[in-house]
């Protein structure tokens, strides 16, 4: 397991340098430049000339790029040419809001979509069979940014019931020791801003968990399908076995290999669903800062952060892996 | 079922109880003494002259005053920190008198030495803030600094010369040439007064420059503590969540009627409309052309219309055939239907622009502006005067992924342009580009032959229209005509305010005869508010004060 871990690690650093070239050149094919998107209507030659010599743009691409790795390496992602602030401390700021979306989603489609699928399998042919099919489909077809305006607009704007912006209420001044703000309430012993931070969670996660949620469902159902019918499955039925030891203890941990994958796989995707989800509940998050930065061709935050989200992303599959190791002893065998 | 599955489907349980209960918890209201108001973004910094996004400028406006004003709603300059002012017979000192017993929100009392502090600063910044992208309204101004870096303008370029004080409560301003549009350039927020204790202690102007060339400001002036004479104050910022000023309890003029004004970012127009319905916030800007009928509908909320200081264009670069041509010029605006892409796409909030001014700005010409009707024929008569066969090809530029408010939905006027054009003896072919920066690169640098454009007001001074379109040679428009660059300098260096409006006056229809552009549109700009908001004034120029505001729940 040490050496699998190890070798992933080491794996780690021709994908971040292949990455970081690829993102270095990919942002300077785009066209425009910061100093244009920074100045809009009122940007002269002169202002863009002076502006990419002062940030270094006017050197040669090698030059950029060597200065890029030496900053980079140091743990600088350098500053932000849009809000002027390092970029390191933006990420600081942003990427627990986005963990925090992530991890409710996340939360959400398993607590909802492995029960959901289990059933339809063992329920299999059946009405809620069929019912939960078109459910999935419905999930995985429907945009999020629709489904994040639609339930904004029933939960919050109609009934009132829930918040429909940001991650706490303006009026709450609470310490956040970790920008983490469910987390931050439960510490600083502040319960009211930790249920409202939870409350402010809600909808984006049914959002953003949606697609997750149905894509776990129907693997789970596929996998519990093929698993039932097994050898095993019937030889410890034949044994005289109950049923729930034969579903927690065969069949449920075995169809949850596949399972464990596609939630790997799916909280990593999140990333690229929580760009629109951010942007519609107005959470500062990674991706609506990333979003923006592509828009505003705010070069230091676009290389910081998609580096940094990558890892993050090559993190998550690492852990899965290791997690996928641990439920199925044949692959730690071998 | 399997006592997994039970399992399963308690927690799954748990988890929907644990919404609804959330749904019976009846979310924080603002109590009447706050108000939150939704911005697009965080400010970049609360420090004027480092600045000038809207964002930014806002919350500026509400900390810090400037030596003249604008009485509210209008371009009208009246008096703020300075009492009074007189103009030498030279045109190039500028006396202020200034207002007394005033004090900064730190104590420092304001004098002639704090206005001198305040411009020497800004004169003096160092290298990596003389760029337009930090100090564009010092550089668009004044046009200079002390110490120039590498490309920058130095002493020679500068407007502004010296500052002297005169007694303890007057400044005297010195000026390198005549120029009568600083003094309306002087009310912008830009140029408020902040305490020189302040930017001292916390090291306004400190910082590093790293190995990308920039500025890390390592002070807390404008982080922290933005100290000004306004009428609030900062309490807190944090970043990407809230940003809360308190009203200034020493203020020398009428106090702030609310406690406290809470300015949250959400940058999605769609998010911010919803935030106002559902009450977490009771106010914001900018508020998009298809969102006001929702907002007009709506018993609870209201719009307030900000006055028209824009101007739409379609842009012509003379440098790309047959636009350097004043027949084909006029072709061109002949046979553009500019009413009904006014009447159709602007909500009833769009005036059909005869001239690049809009109204309010002084020198606005009330006669004599030639006048191009929608007539095809004329058109068509005009490009054959012109030796050109119609149908004439012209290359018509439109941005997408954008919305401003002299051009709420670009590709509606291009189609509609286009199809009036196409009568009217043109053969249009259509590009378009990405707003930002993509579309604006063309254009600035003499790619599109005829293009949609705009242009928001800075400060109410025709200079800022006129001066920065049409005042020299520039790659959008292509054109070189020193009879028009010179009207224009003398009209901007002129200090007697009868003259200088004719002076634009006659430089505005000169602009129309010559027609480097077809202005179509000055638009209204809407901001909406919870009805139970009172008191908030819109402005032109956007510098509107929360201290009148007033919220009842």
């Amino acid at each position: 397991m040490l050496r699998f871990i190890v070798r992933r690690l080491l794996l780690l650093v021709p994908i971040l340098i292949g990455l970081s070239i690829l993102i270095f050149l990919w942002i300077r094919a785009l066209p425009g430049s910061p100093a244009q998107a920074l100045l809009g209507e009122r940007a002269t030659p002169a202002a863009i000339v002076q502006i990419r010599h002062q940030y270094g743009l006017d050197k040669p691409l090698y030059v950029q790029y060597l200065r890029y790795v030496d900053t980079t390496v140091h743990g600088n992602f350098g500053t932000s040419i849009v809000s002027r602030r390092p970029v390191t401390t933006e990420l600081r700021e942003r990427f627990p809001a986005t963990v925090e979306l992530s991890v409710a989603a996340m939360l959400f489609a398993i607590m909802f979509g492995i029960p959901l699928g289990f059933l339809a399998a063992k329920r299999y042919g059946t009405v809620f069979d069929h019912a939960s099919l078109v459910g999935s489909l419905i999930g995985v077809s429907t945009p999020i940014f629709f489904l994040a305006l639609i339930l904004k607009y029933v939960f919050a704007v109609r009934l009132g019931w829930l918040p429909s912006i940001g991650r706490q209420d303006v009026l709450l001044d609470t310490p956040h020791p970790t920008n983490f703000y469910v987390l931050d309430g439960i510490v600083t012993g502040h319960w009211v801003a930790a249920w409202d931070a939870v409350k402010h969670l809600i909808l984006p996660a049914l959002a953003l968990g949606s697609i997750p949620l149905a894509i776990i469902a129907r693997i789970t159902r596929a996998a519990a399908l093929d698993v039932q019918n097994e050898d095993y499955v019937r030889t410890a039925r034949a044994k005289g076995l109950p049923p729930h030891t034969v579903d927690s203890r065969h069949i449920f941990r075995n169809a949850m290999l596949p399972v464990s994958t596609i939630i790997g796989l799916q909280t990593g995707l999140l990333l690229s669903g929580a760009v629109l989800t951010e942007t519609v509940f107005a959470l500062p998050g990674i991706g609506s800062w990333l979003a923006n930065a592509i828009f505003n061709r705010d070069y230091p935050v676009i290389q910081g952060g998609i580096l940094f989200t990558a890892l993050v992303f090559v993190t998550v599959n690492l852990l899965v892996d290791i997690s996928y190791g641990i439920i199925n002893p044949r692959i730690r065998l071998s | 079922m399997s006592k997994f599955l039970r399992v399963s489907f308690v927690l799954a349980i748990a988890a929907l109880v644990t919404v609804a209960a959330a749904l019976g918890a009846v979310g924080h209201k603002a109590a009447s003494d706050t108000l939150v108001f939704g911005a697009a973004s965080d400010p970049v910094i609360i420090d004027g002259p480092l600045v000038s996004d809207g964002e930014s400028l806002r919350v500026i406006d509400q900390i810090f005053e400037g030596l003249v004003g604008l009485k509210p709603g209008t371009t009208v300059i009246v008096p703020k920190l300075a009492v009074s002012w007189s103009a030498s017979k030279s045109g190039l000192a500028w006396t202020f008198k200034l207002r007394q017993n005033v004090k900064f929100q730190d104590g420092t009392p304001f004098n002639g030495q704090a206005v001198c502090a305040n411009f020497d600063r800004w004169y003096s910044f160092p290298g990596p803030l003389q760029t337009d992208a930090v100090t564009y309204y010092w550089n668009t101004v004044f046009g200079g600094f002390k110490h120039p870096a590498q490309g920058s303008p130095g002493p020679d370029k500068s407007l502004y010369k010296g500052c002297k004080v005169v007694g303890k409560y007057s400044a005297r301003i010195i000026l390198s040439r005549r120029s009568s549009s600083f003094l309306g350039a002087l009310a912008l927020t830009n140029f408020g007064m902040a305490s020189p204790t302040a930017l001292k202690k916390y090291q306004a102007d400190a910082g590093t420059v790293d190995s990308d060339g920039v500025f890390h400001p390592t002070g807390t002036f404008g982080t922290k503590n933005p100290i000004g004479t306004g009428p609030y104050m900062l309490k807190s910022w944090k970043v990407g969540d809230k940003l809360e000023i308190d009203a200034n309890p020493t203020y020398w003029g009428p106090k702030a009627k609310l406690k406290r004004i809470i300015f949250r970012a959400i940058p999605d127009n769609a998010a911010r409309l919803q935030a106002l319905q559902t009450g977490e916030i009771q106010g914001y800007d900018l508020v998009a052309p298809q969102d006001i009928a929702t907002v007009k509908n709506s018993s609870k909320l209201k719009t307030l219309d900000r006055p028209a200081f824009n101007v739409g264009y379609v842009g012509m670069n003379q440098s790309i055939p047959p636009m350097n041509n004043i027949l084909v010029r006029q072709a061109v605006a002949y046979g553009l239907d500019r009413k009904s892409v006014v009447d159709s796409f602007y909500a009833g909030r769009g005036q059909v622009a005869d001239q690049f001014l809009p109204p309010l700005v002084v020198g606005f010409a009330k006669k004599g502006v030639p006048q191009y009707t929608y007539n095809p024929a004329k058109s068509i008569a005009l490009l054959k005067q012109a030796g050109l066969t119609p149908p004439v090809k012209i290359d018509f530029w439109y941005p997408t992924s954008v919305s401003r408010p002299y051009m709420p939905d670009p590709s509606r006027n291009f189609q509609a342009f286009s199809a009036s054009l196409s009568k009217a003896g043109f053969e249009v072919v259509p590009h378009s580009a990405p707003w930002r920066p993509d579309y604006l690169g063309a254009t600035q640098s003499g790619k599109a032959q005829v293009f949609l454009l705009g242009w928001t007001g800075d400060f109410g001074d025709p200079a800022n229209f006129l001066n920065v379109h049409f005042g020299a040679k520039s790659d959008l428009f292509g054109f070189d005509n020193p009879k028009l660059f010179a009207l224009l300098t003398q009209a901007d260096s002129e200090t007697d305010i009868e003259k200088r409006t004719a002076l634009y006056q006659q430089a505005s229809i000169d602009v129309m005869k010559f027609l480097p552009v077809v202005p179509y549109v000055h638009s209204k700009p809407a901001l909406a508010f919870q009805k139970n908001v009172r008191g908030y004034v819109p402005s032109p120029v956007s510098l509107e004060s929360f201290a009148t505001v007033s919220y009842s729940n």
